[in-house]
Formats: C-alpha cells, structure tokens, sequence
C-alpha cells in the first residue's frame, strides 16, 4: 500500500534494514517506554496501552472461560451426570457461554487488534475519542467484575440465551446480576463502535481514500455499524426481563400476560448481528495475513470489502433462523430462511477470493498464515454447516441438538478464535517489538487444527442422531463420540495454553523484531516496532492502493525459517 | 471397533426418510465444497511456496468473470436447498385431515401425556404404527421442547399457548423422546420413549392400561360441575352463546370482529373472558384460571369439540 512519509527510503523488501541493532544506536522512546508508573496505564488515553489492556484482560477471561468448558466437557466423558450436580452442571455451561460470548468473542479482535492497529492502519494518531476509548475499557471492566460477582454469589443456570420465562420468572439463580452485566458490557461495544465507525470517517491521513483502506479496516468498519445498531436492542430486551423478574410487569411471561417467543426475537434480533460483530473483524485479520503471506493483494479487493458490509446489512434480517420450531409462524420460517441462504453467498464470495489470493503468490506457511489456513478450513464447514440449519426442513430435527454446538463453534471458535491467533503472532512484533518462537508457533497451530476437530467433528454426528445441547445426562450409546471429543479438547485446551506461554517469554527472549519483519505493506509495518506513541514522526501521505506488493515480490530469505 | 457404536439415527416417520435424503445430500454438497477449497489450499501452499530461486508473487487483482462465477454457483444452489427444504417444512407443518389428537402437558420436568381413549400416561407415549397422530401440547410453566429424534420432528412447547405437531410412524419399537428446549435443573431428565405398536398391539395396551374416562367425557362432567351449563345452556335466550354446532365457524364479537371458534380461542375465553365477548351478549362470565389446570382445559375443549361432531351425537356446524 502506501509509500507514506516521503522522507522514509523504501523498505517494505529489506527488514534487516531496520533491524533492532540500528534501533539501539538511537535509543528513541516508543509507548511502552513512554512514562512509567501505573497510572501511566490506567488512565492512558493511547489507543495501543487501552489495547494491551484489553488483551491482558481478555486472556484471564479466556482461561476463566476454558476452565468452564474442562469441567463441561470433563462430566460429558461418561453418561451418568457423575462429576458435577445437574444444577452446577447448567450454571457452568451457562458460564461459559456467557464469559467466551461477551467478554472474548465480541470484544476479542475489535478492542484488542482493533483498538492498537485501526488508528495505525489509516495513519491516525489515536481513535477519534480517545477518552471514550479508556470510558469503554472500564465500563468493560465493571461488566466482569459484576459477571465474576454473579457467578462467585451462586452463579446462574438460564444458558446464556436467558429464554423466558425460564430467566425471569423460574431461575432461581443470580440473574439480575447477571443480566445487569451484560447490559453494562453492552455499552463498552457501542462505545468501541462508535468510535471506530467515526475515525474511519474522519480521521483517515492525506491519500489514505476509501479504496485504499486495508480490508481488517473495512471488516471493522462492517462491525462498528452492526454494534452501533443492534446492541441497544439487546440492552432494552435485559432491562425488560429484570423488570419482569423485579417487579412482575408482565411482558415475556404468560402468566403475567406476556408473550415469551416476543423475547426470542428480541434476543436474536440482537444476538444473530452479534455472531457477525464477532465474526467479521476475524474475516478482516485473514484478509490481511494472506495477503502479506502470499505477497499479494487481496483477490477482488473491492468484491470482499462490500462483502462484509453485505453480510453486515443482510444479518439484520435473518434472526427468525433461531426460532423455526419456537412458534412463530410458519411464514416468517419461509421469510427467514431464504434470506438467510442469500447471507451464505457473501460469506463463500469471501473464502473464494482468499484462496485465489494465494494463486501465483508467494507462499510463506509462518504460524499467521498456519491460523490462516486453519481457518479457511474450520469456517469453510462452519459456513457449510450453516446451511444445514438455515434450510428449514433440516432444522425442525437439527436445532438445539449437539449439530448446532458443532456448527457455531466451527465458526466461532475455528473461525473467530483462530483468526484472533493468527492476527496477536503476525502483529505481536509490532506490539512487543519482538518476534515469538516460530517452530513452537506452528507447533500449537497444528495441534490447534487437530484437536479442535476431534473435539467438534463428532458433535456433528451427535447432534444428526439427535443428542439434545445443555445435556447433562445423555443415553449410553453416545458415549464413544463423547469421549473423542472430551479427549480433542484437551489437545485443544493445550494448543491454546502454548502461545500463553511462549509469547510472554518471547517479551524478554524473543528476537528483536524491526519494523518489518514480515516484508509486509501496510501503514502499520512503517511505524516502529514498537510504535512511538503518536504512531508516526510526521503524518504519513498516502499515495497507493492497500497491498501495493510489485510485480515478483518475495519473502526476504530471513523470513524463511524452514 | 464401530459395531454397536451408532453414527446414525433410526428413521422410522412417514417423513422421516425425505429429511435424510435432503441431509445426505447436503452433507454430499458440503464435502465436495471442503475437499475442493482444503485442495486448492494445499496445491497452492506447496506450488506457490516461497522458496529460493521462486519467481516471486504474480500481481492478479481480481476477475470479474470468476466473481460472478462464485457468487451464481452459490446463489443457485442454496435457492435450490431452500427450495426443497421449505417442500419438506410444509409436510412436517401441515397435518394431514383426521389425525388422532393427543394431548401433551409440559412441566418441570415431566411429560403428560392423554389418549383419545383416555388413557394417560407420563414420559411414555405409546402410538399404534401407520396411524397420523396430532400432538395438541401446552407447558404449564416454562417453555419446553418435545423433540423424537426417530422421527425427526420436535415442536416447542409453550406456556399459555398452544402449539401442535404431527407424525405418522411406520417402524414399531422403542425411540428416544427428549426436551429440547433447556428448562431447568432436570433438564436432561425431561425424558422419555415413545413406543410404536401394530395396530393390535397396540389395542391390546390400551384395553390393559387402566383406559378412565375419554377427554370428552371428563370435560363433560366438568362443564356441569363448573355450573358452565347454566349460562350455556343451548337455549335461545340464555345468558351465554349456545356451544353446539360452532367448533371451526367463524363467530362475531361484540367489537365487530370475528374469531375462529377453537382451541385458542377457547383456551383464552376460558382464563380471560373479558378478551373477546361474542356479539349479542353481556360480558358476564368469570374468569377460571387458577381454579382449571391445563389438563383440564384440554378435556373441555375435547368436549366441546365434540358437541360439533356429527359422529359423536354433536350438531351438524
């Protein structure tokens, strides 16, 4: 892209021109050495220490999450609910559900990748709102806190789609905390959005137009608007229900002469734009790693930049898809289920485009492009899957069995997450400065591959013989697909645990990394690693197309380390 | 090592087969998909490999041939699944005319269950094999989900509505039934079989379970032990709309609307009778609920429904 501050030579082929030697010679501060002292960190208003934050905050959340889904998968080994009580059973897949929902899947890419490098990537000096920016850090904080509360107090067992009147009549558990939690988090992602929607409008450096954005701005650019749009619904819908469960103002219960499906479309209203919130950014970060990856631009670059706005518009109509067997009539079935085939054909568009990227590229299998190409696989039947539960006459025997388990956590946790894996390694020399291990990387990759698999795959099967989700007991014959899976999640956990260890290590013993230790484009790898805390020394004027790789570009033979 | 592992369930509904027909083929769709991106994927990856000595990337920015390639495959044949998805919907939807009504109640974490006959029974269900048989279900707390794998059909189970859901077995033997829908601590214990019989078999369960009396005729005796025959008496002039020969017929209200004369409306007169008076008369009738419970209703509205039934001695509509 960009050859940006014209003063800079040219670079984007030679990283050992800017190796950490040459840095040292002229010792220059950058934002992690800018000021010291904890209140340099807390009330920071750059958008690169809010990110680290938000990172460090999400990895607890991660292993807080993970160790809800041990216990769940560790009870499904065996038939008879013999590790935990029935009622502790429930409150820690609700748990899980709800602490990999709100406070990773949601916020993973946008408040950590999103938060350091949208303001780099357009050749800002910070987020339009930088204030509000460290506002919806603290706000996301405060919906932790009050989510740990709630499950130190006695946890909650609704699952975390709260259906009614189940959460606000029956549950006799912490649900208002809970749910007052969730509607906090809420307003950290509107604030995000916002924010990320107003600084690709107004904050873009000289040259940078529309067309010459990197794609994971575009992707982010998608989500803000689908946050800013949806998430009040879902707000509104929580402040109902504690309504009905504080002071019995009947809205979802019968009994009080309320409708419960009226919540369901509600929450998916909100919900199934949220699997996109979750989603796109991710699709944005693959976009990036196999173009620097495959030393090319992204294949229809423009096709796959109104994709994800397509997908963006399209998923605000389509969340009747939940509720075929629900009640609701059986036209609205029909309605929202053909607009749910037509959100499938931007998402294929995209896979396409990727894979074609690679075509006549320059081919480097790092670990980013490993999580890439994990990726394109597990979203691949993630997507597929998709179809299966969008087609309605599949879906009535489909839905709420373990298939649909399978199908979102291919595309939540093989897509979402393993993007988020691929973007935190391919952009940690920027963060850090220094490069993480790279055998060991690819290592966890594979491992990641196989053993989320081995974990999901069977569900599929599960689920079509017709194993209901939220299961605690279930009938014998299930047990060996159980078991497999209950054995791939622990290769999975395990894959997961690896870079939690060796990227903290690579901060101290990491090969110091350069600017650009990638060769890649893009206005990020001309910052410093790790940037200065304006990002740039004079604001960069931006004078080509995203992904500008020249005719036979290649990968520096220090990239290639096998 | 598989034997005795099943990977697939039984199929054993009159529709049963078309849904894993429409399933194979889409799982046919899906590995033909995913084995020819993984392909592209690893032929690119070890042809394209950066290598020493490799000419180096080929700029190619897009065709516009190839998008509108893959966004009319795909577009065509996800319109042709949805097409003969939504074929099977209305079969599963639609009930054909004359299914035997069953009536199921949902509770934390127990399915009730009555027989045209009478008989009741709890998270069994026993059903005679080539017979189209009605499900008319009502939850009296939480939402539930009557889910029968085998049959590959499942219809959420709501409270203060009704909601039905229909199948016709073809294979006798035992099938799991689930809750679907997560409903509280038992959850997973919301369970039960449904049993399918020969026709005679399934005559001789019902002759040996203990039959009590038919929906009707409990609904009957409760109409006269609720004093509901006082106001409706059936007699011109009386104080409530004569209930015979109305079952299915449009009725007008008092607000110049009319309503279908049914198990909702029924279900809704009874519990809140100020909702909609039928035109011509006073509202006067007092409100029921908390003194009938969902069982209870269903029995009147089998009663009902047979005042309207030629066969049953009720008056022609």
């Amino acid at each position: 892209m960009s050859s940006t501050v014209q003063t800079h030579a040219p670079h984007a082929h030679s990283p050992h021109e800017h190796s950490g030697v040459a840095h040292a010679a002229e010792p220059k501060t950058n934002y992690l050495t800018a000021n010291y002292g904890w209140k340099s960190w807390v009330f920071s208003v750059d958008h690169k220490r809010i990110a680290l934050m938000y990172l460090f905050t999400i990895a607890f959340m991660i292993l807080v999450g993970g160790v809800f889904a041990l216990l769940v998968r560790l009870e499904l080994a065996t038939p008879a609910g013999d590790l935990l009580q029935s009622e502790n059973y429930n409150k820690i897949f609700t748990m899980h559900g709800v602490v990999m929902v709100f406070f990773f899947l949601i916020p993973g890419v946008p408040a950590v990748l999103g938060n350091f490098l949208l303001p780099i990537m357009i050749g800002a000096k910070d987020l339009a709102f930088p204030k509000i920016n460290l506002l919806s850090y603290y706000v996301f904080l405060v919906g932790i806190l009050l989510t740990l509360t709630a499950a130190a107090m006695g946890g909650v067992d609704t699952g975390w789609t709260f259906y009614t009147p189940y959460s606000s009549t029956y549950a006799n558990s912490q649900v208002a905390l809970a749910a007052v939690a969730v509607f906090i988090t809420g307003f950290s992602s509107i604030l995000t959005g916002l924010n990320f929607v107003v600084t690709v409008h107004k904050m873009r450096a000289p040259g940078m137009t529309w067309f010459r954005l990197p794609l994971f701005v575009w992707a982010n650019y998608a989500t803000g608007l689908i946050i800013l749009l949806s998430t009040p619904v879902v707000a509104i819908t929580i402040v109902l229900v504690a309504l009905e469960r504080l002071f019995h103002i009947g809205v979802f219960d019968p009994a009080y002469g309320g409708d419960p499906v009226l919540f369901q479309h509600m929450f998916w209203f909100y919900s199934h734009p949220a699997v996109y919130i979750m989603i796109l950014p991710a699709m944005g970060v693959i976009s990036e790693l196999i173009a620097a990856f495959s030393k090319k631009r992204v294949f229809g670059y423009p096709v796959v930049a109104f994709s994800s706005l397509a997908i963006a518009v399209i998923g605000f109509f389509v969340w009747g898809h939940h509720m075929f067997v629900s009640g609701q009539s059986t036209y609205a079935g029909v309605v929202f289920s053909v607009i749910t085939m037509l959100v499938a054909v931007p998402s294929a568009i995209k896979v396409f485009n990727w894979v074609s990227t690679m075509y006549k590229g320059d081919v480097l299998l790092s670990t980013p492009m490993c999580y890439a190409i994990a990726f394109l696989g597990l979203f691949t039947v993630g997507g597929l899957t998709g179809i299966f539960l969008g087609t309605m006459g599949l879906d009535i025997h489909m839905h709420d069995t373990y298939f649909v388990v399978a199908h979102f956590h291919y595309v939540m946790v093989g897509g979402m997450v393993t993007a988020f894996w691929g973007g935190l390694h391919f952009w940690w020399p920027k963060m850090f400065g220094r490069m993480y291990p790279e055998a060991i990387g690819r290592v966890a990759a594979a491992l990641m591959f196989i053993g989320f698999n081995m974990t999901f795959f069977p569900q599929f099967i599960l689920g079509y013989m017709g194993m209901p989700r939220r299961y605690h007991f279930y009938p014998e014959e299930w047990q060996v697909l159980n078991l497999v899976s209950t054995l791939g999640a622990t290769l999975l956990g395990i894959s997961y645990l690896l870079p939690m260890i060796y990227l903290p290590w690579s901060l101290k013993f990491g090969k110091v990394a350069g600017k650009n230790p990638w060769g890649a484009k893009g206005l990020e790898w001309e910052a410093d690693s790790p940037p200065t805390t304006f990002n740039f020394d004079k604001t960069p004027i931006v004078t080509e197309e995203a992904y500008a790789y020249p005719e036979g570009a290649r990968h520096q033979p220090e990239a290639k380390v096998v | 090592m598989w034997k005795g592992i099943p990977l697939f369930p039984d199929s054993a509904s009159t529709y049963s087969d078309a849904v894993d027909y429409f399933y194979l083929a889409l799982v046919g769709i899906s590995i033909f998909f995913t084995l020819l991106i993984a392909a592209l994927v690893v032929l690119f990856a070890i042809r394209f490999r950066a290598r020493e000595g490799s000419a180096g990337a080929t700029q190619i920015h897009g065709s516009h041939v190839l998008e509108l390639f893959w966004t009319a495959v795909p577009l065509v044949i996800v319109m042709a699944l949805f097409v003969w998805s939504t074929k099977i919907w209305f079969t599963i939807t639609r009930p054909p005319a004359h299914a035997e009504q069953y009536y199921v109640t949902g509770k934390q974490w127990m399915w009730k269950i009555q027989h045209p006959t009478g008989q009741r029974e709890i998270n069994t269900l026993h059903v005679p094999v080539n017979v189209p048989i009605q499900l008319r279900m009502i939850s009296e707390d939480v939402i539930h989900s009557f889910f029968i794998p085998a049959f590959r059909v499942k219809r959420d189970v709501l409270p203060g509505r009704y909601s039905t859901m229909w199948f016709e077995a073809t294979k006798a033997g035992t099938y799991h039934l689930f809750c679907a829908e997560y409903c509280g601590t038992k959850h997973s214990q919301m369970i039960g079989s449904v049993i399918v019989m020969e026709q005679e078999d399934y005559q001789r369960w019902l002759s040996g379970a203990a039959a009590g009396e038919t929906p009707q005729v409990q609904g009957e005796k409760l109409f006269a032990a609720m004093r509901c025959d006082t106001c409706h008496t059936g007699q011109p002039g009386a104080r409530g709309p004569k209930l015979q020969g109305l079952w299915g017929q449009k009725v007008d209200l008092s607000d110049g609307s009319t309503v279908v004369f049914n198990e909702d409306y029924v279900r809704e007169s009874i519990l809140i009778p100020t909702a909609k008076t039928v035109a011509g008369f006073q509202q006067l009738m007092p409100t029921y609920a908390g003194q009938l419970g969902e069982d209870q209703i269903l029995s009147l509205i089998a009663y009902l429904k047979s005042l309207s039934d030629p066969a049953q001695g009720g008056a022609k509509p």
